[in-house]
């Protein structure tokens, strides 16, 4: 089992490897690979169960990011689990490439569901959970990891009506809330307060956490593990370009790619760290 | 006059349900309408009832399939494809195999009007480049085409029915065959090419051409994607002139499909006959006939096109 310590390390090394893929690539989306590291570290290396190698194992967890824009934190992960190679990370965004700017399950079967149109994972993730409860064969969890800004979108919305009436017990969803979209932050576009309250009144087993403490996240996956009665859902809290100070908590990296002095100004810091 | 396509639809898929155990049904509160409410009946652990929430239901019906599970997702044709956003994201470019059952096709429908018809269905879903278009003529074909949705698994695919009854006419022995348009009567002077409902009435409207002296030969266009285009060409070639009559807007519709179809064949001359502007309440009939899509309307326009066809540009969008 990964320990605490390593989780934190491997955080550390999802944010370099992101930063580099999407300078390599001259385009994509800094702020929201950062804001979910430690979240995409703990699924990757102590939550989920999969075989590198064997995308198709109908037994294995299925883990679906929905805020696809932030693919580049996942793609990292697949790298240092040994799904794909290191070396694939630069094509990112490229000609050919399997790493599409935003997740193409076609291509790269590792991606559970094409997303980066928002607000539609979680749909395919009940779909996902429903499946699994008519599998007489196999057993596995499914997690979705939701972007704030899509939260605005209705059909999560209809989709959590649709967890909660199913009780699908063993879906998770997991919000990275980072405070931060496009456009500026979430409170001005469009609140989503009090969002805690809005999952618990749609019927889901409602968990707030510090999105950057790999404890705090290891347990509330624990404790979502536990019960199976309703949807849990993990609320998040993290900060929109965690780790690098010019990139924290403003739109300006949502969807912009570093120079090189830039990249070198925030792998120190995050070296440094 | 036979059943509803949609009626036959719900009878294949009951029978489905005994043979096929990964087939599962979702529905958003229209289950009677669209005719999966015998399926659920039988086997409720395999009915998702998604409530009025259809973009949802693709993206569950999405997940399902992703799985292993072969979904059928059945709505009203203009509720389910006006999940357009859904279906292309979620079904399409996964490359899932979802099947989307769109009822209550056309102007047909009649008195509910236009907000419950669907008329740019076919011209949404054709244009993903994955997604199997097919438009049973009758109950019969309705049937084979339900069951070999239920076995293929080559992707997306949508079947567009009918709510009102329609003209049985395939024979008892009838064999459908995927993609393979069917030639229901020779002509030599003209070719209608039709799909769906309109279909009988194309028969018809062909035999009232005879007396008038004029040859009209009528296709059945069950599979609208992939296109027949071997079967449009020949026929093409044979009478030069082609009209073809759907009950859809004239705007990317099977005229569309075959249009595109002919662009590289020379000297023939397509007439696009189908729904103008949005539709309107009144029976399927009245409608049928204001929109010259009964037996007359449609002779009439195949007469107007031949008349006119020395002289108009190749492909034009009818007027009547």
């Amino acid at each position: 089992m990964t320990s605490v310590e390593e989780l934190k390390a491997i955080a550390k090394e999802l944010r370099v490897e992101s930063l580099r893929m999407i300078h390599a690539g001259g385009s994509g989306h800094p702020g929201g690979s950062l804001s979910a590291a430690e979240i995409t570290a703990t699924l990757y290396f102590r939550v989920l169960r999969y075989k590198a190698g064997r995308p198709d194992d109908p037994a294995r967890d299925r883990f679906l990011i929905s805020k696809g824009h932030g693919v580049p934190v996942i793609y990292a992960a697949l790298a240092k689990a040994g799904c794909i190679p290191r070396e694939e990370l630069k094509t990112l965004r490229r000609i050919d490439s399997r790493l599409q700017g935003h997740p193409d399950h076609v291509r790269l079967p590792y991606m559970e569901a094409a997303t980066g149109s928002l607000g539609q994972g979680l749909s395919v993730a009940v779909g996902m959970a429903l499946a699994e409860r008519l599998d007489t064969k196999n057993d596995y969890r499914v997690y979705c990891l939701l972007g704030d800004g899509e939260l605005q979108a209705g059909q999560i919305w209809e989709a959590a009506m649709a967890a909660s009436k199913f009780k699908l017990g063993k879906l998770t969803a997991i919000v990275d809330y980072n405070k931060v979209q496009l456009d500026g932050h979430v409170r001005s576009v469009m609140d989503l307060e009090p969002l805690a309250d809005k999952w618990a009144a749609f019927g889901w087993n409602v968990q707030q956490v510090d999105g950057h403490s790999v404890e705090a996240l290891i347990g509330a996956f624990e404790a979502a593990d536990a019960q199976t009665e309703r949807p849990d859902v993990i609320i998040a809290h993290t900060v929109k370009g965690k780790g690098v100070s010019f990139m924290e908590d403003t739109h300006a990296w949502h969807g912009k790619a570093p120079t090189d002095e830039e990249l070198e100004r925030a792998i120190a810091e995050l070296e440094a760290a | 006059m036979g059943k509803a396509t949609r009626v036959a639809f719900g009878e294949a898929l009951l029978r489905i349900g005994a043979t096929h155990s990964r087939v599962v049904v979702l529905d958003a509160d229209l289950a009677s309408s669209v005719q999966t409410k015998k399926f659920g009946d039988a086997y409720p652990d395999r009915f998702f009832q998604c409530g009025i929430a259809e973009g949802n239901m693709v993206g569950m019906a999405t997940g399902m399939a992703l799985c292993g599970l072969t979904p059928f997702a059945a709505s009203f044709a203009c509720f389910l494809t006006g999940r357009f956003e859904q279906i292309r994201m979620s079904v399409g470019y996964n490359n899932a195999n979802v099947r989307l059952i769109g009822t209550h096709s056309g102007i047909g429908i009649g008195e509910d009007g236009y907000s419950q018809m669907g008329l740019e269905d076919i011209a949404l879903m054709r244009s993903l480049p994955n997604m199997v278009v097919l438009q049973p003529v009758d109950c019969r074909e309705a049937e084979r085409a339900t069951e070999f949705l239920a076995d293929y698994v080559g992707g997306p695919a949508y079947l567009r029915l009918t709510r009102q009854n329609v003209d049985d006419v395939n024979g008892e022995g009838y064999r459908f065959e995927f993609g393979k348009g069917v030639e229901m009567r020779d002509g030599t002077d003209v070719t209608i090419v039709a799909s769906g409902a309109v279909v009988g009435e194309s028969l018809r409207a062909a035999e009232r051409l005879g007396k008038d002296g004029i040859s009209a030969g009528v296709v059945n266009l069950h599979t609208i994607k992939p296109i027949d285009a071997a079967l449009l060409q020949k026929v093409a070639a044979r009478t030069g002139r082609i009209v073809t009559v759907e009950d859809h807007g004239v705007t990317g519709g099977v005229g569309g499909a075959v249009a595109e179809a002919l662009t590289e064949c020379p000297d023939v001359r397509v007439r696009i006959h189908g729904v103008h502007g949005y539709g309107e309440s009144g029976t399927g009939s009245d409608l049928y006939a204001k929109h010259a899509l009964d037996e007359a309307g449609i002779a009439r326009v195949v007469q107007s096109f031949l008349r006119e066809s020395t002289d108009t540009p190749r492909v034009a969008a009818g007027h009547r």
